[in-house]
């Protein structure tokens, strides 16, 4: 997927996270996950699908959560999102940051 | 007096002013107690700062030792005497007799179970899997006659406090022992 460099103008917080999760456009992911130097992969977007999803369905999210979701072990999840798997894996899917401490 | 006074406000206010952030890098943490609430503290500590993007190391030592054994990594105690906030008011007499420790213990365990707090050995699995680094202290090893094939698989070696020390390098590194 071609990545585009300039993020689509929406309201985000100060850390970057989106104010309002249906705003959330692919093309925006990909601009976040450029500012991370992230391609996001096909596992990239089932990942980000599924935190969508569970965000839909009102689940608090947990590294433990994502690890157990079948799509991706935690080692795995550290792979795809370096530096904060989960932190930046719910920005770049336009969730809220994760309230987790697991 | 003043100009004393002076000085220090100018120098504190030149620290203010520059907005250089100096960000943690690095974790060691160091658990030489084997009681599950500081297990458990040392784990979250190890596991949330991997989820930050902090590297993590973590050197286990004396009692600590216990929460690496595959015979009591998954089953910790509390100890239930001696702690004012555990069951305020309750004397240590009463939270002495046989068979409270482990009642209290069970009671704990399945309060984590309810948050989804992970079992220890699941917390080291997460650990590892993020790429943190388990030790044991070659020191204590000996003395409770512990070796490898003791400890659950996660656990990277046993080493010297020299070889600790030396998990800590780089700038940015802090310690934390419990």
């Amino acid at each position: 997927m071609e990545t585009i460099l300039s993020a689509p103008l929406l309201a985000t917080n100060e850390e970057g996270y989106l104010k309002n999760y249906t705003e959330w456009t692919e093309e925006w992911a990909c601009a976040i996950a450029a500012e991370h130097n992230i391609d996001l992969t096909a596992k990239h977007w089932e990942v980000l699908q599924w935190l969508r999803a569970k965000q839909a369905e009102g689940v608090a999210l947990s590294l433990r959560k994502v690890g157990n979701s079948g799509i991706v072990d935690i080692k795995q999840l550290y792979a795809l999102f370096p530096g904060g798997p989960l932190k930046i894996s719910s920005k770049i899917a336009g969730i809220p940051k994760p309230a987790s401490c697991i | 007096m003043t100009d004393t006074l002076e000085v220090v406000q100018s120098k504190t206010t030149t620290k203010l002013n520059k907005k250089e952030s100096y960000p943690v890098k690095k974790m060691l943490i160091i658990c030489s107690k084997g009681k599950l609430e500081d297990v458990y503290a040392a784990l979250v500590m190890a596991n949330g700062a991997l989820m930050e993007g902090i590297e993590a190391k973590m050197f286990f030592t004396f009692f600590g030792l216990e929460a690496l054994t595959k015979k009591y990594a998954d089953n910790l105690h509390t100890g239930t005497t001696g702690n004012p906030a555990l069951m305020h008011g309750v004397p240590d007499m009463i939270k002495g007799l046989p068979g409270f420790e482990s009642l209290a213990s069970y009671m704990m365990r399945k309060e984590m179970d309810k948050l989804e707090i992970p079992h220890v050995t699941e917390f080291f699995q997460m650990i590892e899997a993020g790429g943190g680094e388990i030790y044991a202290c070659r020191l204590a090893a000996d003395m409770f006659h512990l070796k490898k094939e003791d400890f659950v698989p996660e656990v990277k070696d046993i080493i010297t406090v020299g070889d600790m020390y030396a998990l800590a390098e780089g700038q940015g590194t802090q310690i934390i022992f419990i």
